[in-house]
């Protein structure tokens, strides 16, 4: 089976339905899969449950599918930056559930290692912890979580290859990874597509199992805080 | 009122903090006066930055021309890496944390309890941000120290009987450095003045401090 796509839209084609549930990798603009979400506005589904531990910014990232109301709930740790989702969250337009940023990681962890749920020290006692099961354990109170699997993960890894072998840069892993585990369908975009047997098979992030569709993306790859030091002058 | 210009700045809370610091330690630091802390690291002493975005070994911030988008810390800021650095999906940063593994986490805060409850993420009615990791780390890191001013500019308490806020943990606080002084929280004991600013009397401190504390400077 042919894995590689030609384009975003491609990679998406027959994926997409009014209502689904999203999770969308990435760690505030680091990694994240820049040409999946402008397909996905571009295709004007709605509705969407999206999974991400953070919202983007206002013209960049998943706040290009808040600026056209594609999304109805965000399932997030942090969305501090976008002044768009503030809006639309304040007026009742958009529902958030926020999830501590190790309990969002693990839930697609788990939910994409079969594990329905799990328990957990974070949250206890804060409002987090309002209607879940507690449970004790030698003595400590932990709370019960669930797994979450999703209609469709869309990730960014570095490179890839026509397996579907992944391998991320830097800290531009961070939540591709797990999501990549965790959707009933995963569509990775990558900076390049490398030939079978390029990628050092001691070294795969991501092996091909969990990835469905594979595409070679452009990105433009933003910073959100630019933060660099002087160098000392002799 | 409150005055600011009594007690520690910025940087003396976060070299302050750093004496926390131990050899050999893995430690993660908050955004703001936490960050600071990494400037000060007492000589002889050798510590591993996590970042909770999924790196062990975060270096100095880059220079102009090394600044790489895949290279960010927990507060989205360009970074660089180390020799002894290493990279990690969020699940297992997370169960660095959530395991025990981290040694320290100093972070900042908006209230905390005479019990050791921390509020800092979020006012309601404000915009809410969200708590990011800050609850897993509470949750998790073996010891969590908190900076943060004594009281607010208007000279109203930070250190409560009970926060106000919505909590990040539940008896979480080890301690306390403020522009002020040091305390200690030990579970199911209190709060304990341990460590005065200079210039600053106990008197002083009492007057914008609401929790309980006992003093032993």
């Amino acid at each position: 089976m042919k894995k590689i796509q030609n384009d975003a839209a491609s990679a998406l084609d027959g994926l997409l339905f009014d209502g689904m549930t999203i999770m969308a990798g990435g760690f505030g603009l680091c990694g994240i899969p820049e040409n999946l979400i402008v397909a996905i506005r571009d295709s004007g589904v709605k509705d969407l449950t999206v999974i991400s531990n953070n919202a983007g910014v206002d013209d960049f990232g998943l706040g290009l599918l808040l600026q056209t109301r594609q999304v109805k709930k965000m399932l997030s740790s942090y969305v501090g930056e976008n002044k768009e989702f503030e809006r639309q969250y304040l007026s009742g337009e958009l529902e958030l559930e926020f999830n501590p940023q190790g309990t969002l990681a693990e839930r697609c962890r788990a939910g994409g290692a079969g594990i329905p749920g799990f328990y957990t020290k974070t949250g206890v006692g804060t409002r987090i912890a309002e209607g879940k099961e507690h449970k004790e354990f030698n003595g400590e109170t932990y709370i019960l979580e669930t797994g979450l699997v999703a209609d469709l993960a869309i990730v960014k890894a570095w490179k890839g290859d026509e397996q579907g072998n992944l391998i991320y840069r830097r800290t531009a892993r961070n939540f591709n990874a797990d999501m990549a585990t965790a959707g009933k369908v995963t569509v990775a975009e990558v900076e390049e597509i490398v030939p079978l047997g390029s990628l050092d098979p001691n070294n795969i992030h991501t092996p091909s199992v969990f990835v469905h569709r594979i595409v070679k993306g452009e990105f433009e790859k933003r910073i959100e805080k630019v933060t660099t030091r002087e160098r000392e002058t002799a | 009122m409150a005055d600011e210009s009594k007690g520690w700045d910025r940087n003396q809370m976060a070299a302050r903090a750093a004496q926390e610091l131990k050899d050999g330690f893995y430690v993660n630091l908050g955004i703001g006066i936490p960050t600071l802390v990494a400037n000060y690291i007492p000589e002889g002493v050798d510590v591993t930055l996590q970042s909770e975005n999924g790196m062990l070994g975060m270096g100095p911030f880059p220079y102009e021309d090394e600044v790489d988008p895949d290279l960010i810390n927990a507060g989205k800021q360009t970074i660089t890496e180390l020799r002894r650095t290493s990279y990690f999906s969020s699940a297992e940063s997370f169960a660095m944390i959530r395991g025990g593994h981290i040694n320290i986490a100093i972070l900042g805060a908006m209230e905390v309890s005479e019990k050791g409850d921390l509020a800092n993420w979020m006012i309601p009615g404000k915009l809410v941000k969200g708590m990011g990791g800050a609850m897993d780390l509470v949750a998790g890191v073996k010891k969590i120290v908190i900076v943060m001013d004594h009281a607010s500019k208007s000279g109203s308490p930070k250190l409560l009987h009970e926060c106000s806020l919505p909590l990040t943990g539940k008896e979480v606080v080890d301690m306390v450095i403020t522009n002020l002084g040091v305390f200690e929280v030990e579970r199911g004991k209190g709060m304990r003045l341990v460590e005065l600013a200079p210039d600053v009397t106990v008197d002083y401190v009492k007057s914008l401090t609401e929790a309980k504390f006992e003093v032993a400077v």
